[in-house]
């Protein structure tokens, strides 16, 4: 009974990044003792493991809707773009005027469900790769979010914003409560519903799932839209949290951190398959990484070496060669 | 529709894009036809043009490489600080730049084939490797005092009272090594032939490994060529040059007419593409009203109207099935 409930641990993909973020915790807690440490200040949590979850927070949103459209056998390079336009809209509408909250994130969300339709229409209706598809997104949606925002870095001055990015909610970051939440009710979609099976028949193998009678267009785009309106969510708090709309900085390279969470987290690239949990825990042990980085002082822009170097580990350890190659050698030892 | 206008559709419809283009901005803003416009449109984009050259060779074979850009950061941070800080013959900084750039190509090229993982996977975690190392060598940007460099800058030769940059030069010859490698050897059909259908290839007895391994190994070259071009170009090292250039690149190709699903392509398409998208710029240059962001969303339109027509061409003339991705 024990031995196969370990050994049903052990064979969950989420487990490598588990196994991650306990060694990056205890590297941290021999160099640094007080990386652990969490204090309470006027009832809100405060610590670095706290500050992982809230900064992880738009990996974790990027990282979900990533998870679907990788499931579905796709790739969304586009989420970079989207998170700046998303946040350059919210300053947009801030900007003219609009105080009303709903508007101003209403607008961001929409514009990234309208961005995500985008990519989800050329894959699925016209058949366009996935990599060249969302491409266009990432190279032009950045200019749209430069012109959007004239170029500058807009300043949104609204009271119920600040909270989306910097409030408090039971005593934990808000932007971490909402990702959790996020996680939550995919979990239970996942459970509850054929929703996930249907996405992962997609994936597995397209031609099978439409003769089964499953439309497999509109889960295509629905994979998309999802994945774009996540990123949007992903932009508005990273607007809330600067209190401003960085259109050149905001969501830089989030597209390769978030492949890299879904990756880890055991969902391959070739779709068909998806791990939830192995997704969030993926998107943790990233930002897990960056704090400790910045924590031994590393300069943050040499942050990505150490980064793309567990990418490549990663992708290595993953690769069927490999595995035959280690097993061959297992088999061979005793 | 005759066989060779069909072959040659992508080709004559960025041809015309480009001439229609470039009358248009000229009839537009006084001053657009002159010969500098022409040596600047060259000159300018050098860097984007060496990138683009490379590119094209890896998209024939069906891959991508998305580390141009940091890789062509990095070799301009490394000469400049190898230069400037270090004393080394600026010759020997740029053979060993170019040296590195080859082996961390064949690296990923290696990655790529042995371990059979997505090369736009491979080559992202390069973006990252490679930007980093440009950042750990120095964060800020070394200007070069060296007088070969100014030299460099400068002109080779004038024609009619209008001096031809050398990096323009540099530019033309990388394109025509591009050309003679894609289109004139059996490298390039190799590489045509393992983008087409890598089973077949492999029938065929084209050796798989080593084309690859040489293609993302030459790209590699070319993205530290254009390093380089960019570092004589500005006069000095800057570990962020090339942010984002990946992306100009391979919007540069495929507005060539190259198909990113790899096996058909062109060089001279190449070229055109990349005369397209340096006549945009300069329309918006000209314009002075409008933002230069502008330039990326019209390089977006542009793509996004070429993918559509590849899409066209093949389900309609190539009887292939529409599930070639």
């Amino acid at each position: 009974m024990n031995d196969s409930l370990l050994r049903r641990v052990c064979r969950s993909p989420a487990v490598w990044p588990l196994a991650g973020i306990l060694l990056l915790l205890a590297a941290n807690l021999a160099l640094k003792p007080a990386f652990a440490r969490i204090t309470i200040l006027d009832g809100h949590l405060y610590g670095l493991p706290i500050d992982v979850l809230n900064h992880g927070a738009k990996i974790l949103f990027v990282a979900l809707g990533m998870t679907v459209v990788i499931a579905t056998g796709g790739i969304d390079l586009s989420v970079g773009s989207i998170v700046a336009i998303a946040g350059a809209t919210a300053a947009m509408i801030a900007s003219h005027g609009v105080t009303s909250l709903p508007l101003i994130v209403g607008g961001a969300l929409a514009s990234g469900l309208a961005a995500g339709a985008i990519n989800g229409l050329l894959v699925a209706r016209l058949g366009v790769q996935p990599i060249v598809a969302t491409l266009i997104l990432m190279v032009s949606g950045r200019g749209i979010a430069q012109v959007l925002t004239d170029g500058q870095v807009l300043v949104i001055r609204q009271p119920g914003f600040d909270f989306l990015g910097n409030g408090f909610l039971l005593g934990l970051p808000f932007p971490a409560v909402l990702a959790m939440a996020a996680y939550a009710v995919a979990w239970t979609i996942r459970r509850r519903s054929a929703a996930a099976l249907m996405i992962e028949a997609v994936g597995d193998n397209p031609a099978a799932a439409r003769f089964a009678g499953l439309a497999t267009d509109k889960i295509r785009v629905a994979a998309y839209v999802v994945s774009g309106l996540l990123a949007a969510v992903a932009g508005v708090m990273m607007a809330a949290n600067i209190g401003a709309a960085d259109s050149q900085r905001a969501g830089e390279n989030l597209e390769l951190d978030a492949i890299f969470a879904v990756v880890v987290g055991g969902t391959a690239l070739e779709g068909g398959r998806f791990f939830l949990a192995g997704s969030f825990l993926g998107a943790l042990l990233l930002q897990m990484l960056t704090t400790t980085l910045y924590n031994l002082g590393v300069p943050p822009a040499v942050a990505p070496v150490p980064k793309a170097l567990l990418i490549l580990a990663v992708c290595l350890a993953q690769s069927d060669r490999t595995r035959a190659w280690l097993s061959q050698l297992w088999r061979r030892s005793p | 529709m005759k066989p060779v206008l069909r072959r040659r559709l992508p080709l004559l419809a960025t041809s015309s894009l480009l001439v229609a283009l470039f009358v248009g901005t000229g009839l537009c803003y006084d001053g657009f036809f002159s010969v500098r416009v022409v040596v600047n449109l060259l000159s300018d984009n050098a860097t984007l043009g060496l990138l683009a050259a490379g590119m094209t060779l890896v998209i024939f074979s069906g891959g991508i490489d998305l580390s141009v850009g940091a890789l062509a950061g990095l070799v301009s941070i490394l000469v400049a600080t190898l230069v400037e800080a270090h004393h080394v013959a600026p010759v020997t900084a740029a053979a060993i730049a170019l040296v590195g750039c080859g082996l961390a190509g064949a690296g990923m090229g290696a990655l790529v084939h042995h371990f059979r993982q997505p090369p736009f996977l491979i080559t992202l975690a390069g973006l990252f490797l490679f930007r980093g190392c440009a950042y750990w060598l120095n964060t800020e940007s070394v200007g070069i005092t060296h007088p070969l460099f100014a030299r460099l800058a400068g002109d080779a030769f004038e024609i009619a009272g209008h001096g031809i940059p050398i990096v323009a030069l540099v530019l033309l010859a990388g394109l025509a090594i591009a050309w003679t490698l894609g289109h004139e050897c059996r490298f390039g059909r190799n590489l045509l032939a393992l983008g087409g259908n890598e089973t077949s290839a492999l029938l065929m007895g084209v050796p798989l490994g080593s084309t690859r391994i040489w293609v993302y190994a030459l790209n590699s070259m070319f993205a530290g060529a254009a390093g380089l071009v960019g570092t004589v170009y500005t006069g000095s090292g800057n570990p962020s040059f090339g942010i984002g250039l990946e992306l100009d690149a391979i919007a540069v190709v495929v507005i060539g007419g190259t198909m990113l699903t790899g096996g058909r392509g062109s060089v001279p398409g190449t070229f055109v593409g990349l005369l397209i998208f340096g006549t945009i710029q300069s329309a918006i240059l000209f314009d002075g009203r409008l933002s230069p962001w502008w330039a990326r969303i019209v390089v977006g339109g542009l793509l996004l109207a070429f993918i559509l027509l590849q899409r066209f061409l093949v389900t309609r003339f190539a009887g292939r099935d529409g599930n070639s991705a």
